[in-house]
């Protein structure tokens, strides 16, 4: 058995944790909520120059070539620090799609751009309330341009290319379309956000060029591929910040008093702890087997992904919440951290679908793991 | 990271197979045979082909081997549903005890005869007045001579009934605070003024008895540890005891709730096609999921030689009360035909039924849910112990109540 990380990549995250300490305080957070910093305008290069951006681009591509192992280190470590930047939208969504789907053309002209952080991509899927599906899509893409009004898209402002999810006659129903932001045609509006220190805006295509990322007619299902491996680089992220949020609120509790003694020795409290920690724990074993699927192509990652999923929003929903709460009062005005979680754990808990979705891509991964026919 | 064995525990896991393979007890020896008995039959078979207690010693009738030798022993053996929980606390509680406290010739003598499963040990610990606070807890030992004069009563002893031995802790100082005034002893169960009386649990069962002690007489040298220091040999026994106590077998499991909610329908379509059924489904997959894949994560560090960290902690705690929640679903997936409680009408033979009526147990036994919790929060978190009324006070002047 050797279900754990090597010497490398337990390397690798405690020059993460170190570097993001640093380069990514909760000082630059706050004041990235505090609209007074961007967290584009100097963590962004500074991620890039360390590389992350190119983990698992192919060497070919001027990347790395390291494993999706590696990848789940720095998202840990990124959602540690509830780093305030573009790095999920780029590296887990757009790069991934581009991997997944792209022409060598469209590979050999993103990749090495991508790697080195001369460019950004992001991912648009959302249009309105309720899920998306391919029958609730009303953004299309005609003689090669796409019509109609992603929001939110993660990142808008700073992506220079964005893979949006547009419907399609035949096929599954949808299609993958790259577009260029600075095409002529795409404009976008930021857009207010429960968790303001990530970015996101409305973009209007409005006739705007693109081209097909796949085949026509299978970006649904390319997207449901695309999500799956997304999955579990966010539960990552959202394992890192369950765990910071527990943290957090152990430290506050050892070191407030109420009638005369910690709070931290009453039970009401260190129970309140110890289930952060019971489902923190079990959010990062799935993590882990999330992390071993993806990074070997295993034919269990749906089953796998939305394991990791479920139980990261679980986990990171419950610490943010109770970090709060253990906190008291405090923990509810702006002065205070807690928020940072609270935010980032409910938009991590949507962006990619939101816990119902999961619990249903769930289900399905686990019938068709364990032989659906045995249903009827 | 990959789910292989090494080169080692490949071999190792071949041989065990092997081993299981040709020797496993067939339906047809078993049969007729009670619990115990079969119990026995195969735990001796072990221990003649040197298969049993892998992780011990030659010398005390084990194998010499390794944790992960253990590990990879009980996946393979779990898989042919051996009998043998009988010998769980002798051999998983009282044994790592004695091997710390015993003499070298009290160690030849007790240790084999766990191994073979000859001789079943229970634990006497659990006092009406001393349940989660073990350490209140009464049963008089007062030395006379070259002996020990033992009075009170025990509860909740699993197994007391047809135990050859046990382990045994008691008040021998109440002058002192409760923690300076236990000792701690092991007797044999057929020693005169010992009476064991079942207790009827609400699942019908009764694994549990209560031990009364009337002047019953242990010698000095079956004393574990010094006087007054029985609650630090306590300390041993129960780091083993959750160890061995698990996440509960023989519940519900997503596996019988999915074929259970594919089968029953809501508004003629499969019960699992409704949203709020797979949402509660997929949280205790994601659970019986993350406790498996954390015990894979100890299960490395046992591998590379290393102690495994604190996550497999949460075990029971996560374990007790899934099962009862699920034992719950199932019965109201069932509707009103889940609150018949008949083997030969209910539903997989009333397993979902007794499920539901045992699961109380498992969150109380060996460490409630809320010591479960306490033990998280101050061992792996370390966060302060709880303010103690009782906290310097000689036990004898603790305030009791009327429960």
């Amino acid at each position: 058995m050797n279900f754990e990380f090597s010497e490398e990549q337990n390397l690798l995250r405690e020059q993460a944790r170190g570097f993001l300490a640093q380069a990514c305080s909760p000082g630059l957070v706050r004041k990235v909520l505090n609209g007074q910093e961007t967290g584009d305008n100097t963590l962004a290069g500074k991620i890039a120059e360390m590389g992350w951006n190119a983990t698992v681009i192919p060497e070919k591509y001027d990347g790395l070539g390291l494993s999706y192992f590696e990848l789940c280190v720095i998202a840990e470590e990124m959602g540690r620090a509830v780093a305030p930047t573009s790095f999920s939208s780029s590296v887990y969504l757009a790069t991934e799609a581009l991997l997944l789907a792209g022409s060598a053309k469209q590979k050999s002209k993103w990749l090495p751009k991508l790697a080195s952080g001369e460019v950004r991509g992001t991912f648009a899927m959302a249009e309105g309330p309720g899920r998306t599906t391919p029958k609730s899509l009303n953004t299309t893409f005609a003689r090669d341009k796409v019509k109609g009004v992603k929001a939110p898209v993660a990142d808008a402002a700073v992506a220079d290319f964005a893979v949006i999810l547009v419907k399609a006659n035949g096929g599954d129903g949808a299609s993958l379309v790259l577009v260029d932001m600075k095409s002529q045609g795409v404009t976008h509006e930021p857009v207010a956000m429960i968790d303001p220190t990530r970015d996101h805006a409305a973009v209007s295509f409005e006739g705007a060029s693109g081209e097909l990322l796949g085949e026509k007619g299978s970006g649904w299902t390319l997207t449901q591929k695309l999500l799956n491996r997304a999955a579990v680089l966010f539960a990552w992220e959202q394992v890192g910040g369950a765990d910071a949020a527990l943290e957090q609120a152990k430290n506050y509790a050892m070191g407030r008093y109420a009638f005369g003694r910690p709070i931290a020795s009453y039970q009401a409290i260190k129970h309140k702890l110890a289930h952060m920690y019971v489902k923190n724990t079990l959010a990062r074993s799935n993590c882990y087997y999330g992390a071993w699927a993806l990074a070997t192509s295993a034919k269990e990652l749906p089953l796998a992904a939305a394991t990791a999923r479920v139980a990261a929003i679980h986990a990171y929903e419950f610490a943010s919440r109770e970090d709060i709460q253990t906190h008291g009062g405090m923990g509810f005005t702006w002065e205070f951290d807690c928020q940072f979680h609270y935010r980032r754990s409910r938009l991590l808990s949507v962006n990619i679908g939101s816990l119902g979705q999961w619990q249903d891509k769930l289900v399905d991964a686990y019938l068709s793991a364990n032989g659906a026919s045995n249903a009827a | 990271m990959d789910f292989e064995d090494t080169k080692e525990e490949a071999k190792f896991r071949s041989e065990v197979r092997a081993w299981l393979k040709a020797n496993a007890p067939t339906k047809k020896e078993l049969k007729g045979l009670g619990e115990i008995e079969a119990s026995k039959l195969w735990q001796k078979r072990k221990y003649d082909a040197g298969w049993a207690c892998i992780r011990w010693p030659k010398e005390y009738g084990g194998r010499g081997g390794t944790a992960i030798e253990q590990v990879i022993w009980n996946q393979e053996e779990v898989k042919l549903a051996t009998p043998g929980g009988v010998f769980a606390i002798g051999q998983g509680m009282a044994a790592p005890t004695m091997m710390t406290y015993a003499t070298e010739d009290q160690k030849r003598r007790y240790l084999p005869k766990l191994a073979s499963g000859e001789e079943i040990w229970c634990q006497l610990f659990s006092e009406p007045a001393g349940g989660s606070d073990l350490a209140a807890l009464r049963t008089k030992a007062e030395k006379v001579g070259d002996e020990w004069v033992i009075n009170g009563q025990k509860i909740w002893t699993s197994g007391a009934h047809f135990s050859d031995y046990a382990i045994l802790v008691t008040r021998s100082d109440p002058n002192v605070p409760k923690h300076q005034g236990l000792t701690y002893f092991f007797l044999s169960m057929k020693s005169p003024g010992v009476t064991v009386k079942p207790i009827k649990q609400i699942s019908g069962g009764a694994h549990f008895n209560e031990v009364y002690f009337s002047d019953v007489r242990i010698p000095d040298s079956q004393r574990l540890g010094a006087v007054g220091q029985g609650w630090q040999v306590a300390l041993t026994t129960l780091m083993n005891e959750r160890a061995s106590i698990g996440a509960g077998g023989g519940g519900v499991g997503v596996t019988q709730a999915m074929k259970l909610a594919q089968k029953l329908e809501i508004d003629g379509r499969p019960a699992l096609e409704d949203r709020a059924i797979r949402a509660k489904l997929a949280d205790w997959y994601v659970q019986e999921s993350g406790l498996k894949y954390t015990g894979y994560r100890s299960m490395t560090a046992l591998s590379r030689g290393a102690i495994p960290g604190p996550e497999n902690s949460i075990g029971k705690l996560v374990g007790a009360p899934k099962n009862q929640e699920m034992a719950a679903f199932c019965i109201d997936l069932l509707e009103e035909h889940g609150a018949m409680w008949d083997p030969n009408v209910s539903e997989a033979a009333g397993l979902y039924q007794l499920a539901y009526m045992s699961s109380p147990g498992l969150r109380i036994a060996g460490g409630t849910d809320e010591i479960m919790a306490n033990i998280i929060a101050e061992r792996v978190l370390g966060l302060p112990q709880d303010m103690r009324a009782d906290k310097g006070l000689p036990f004898n002047k603790v305030p009791t109540g009327v429960n």
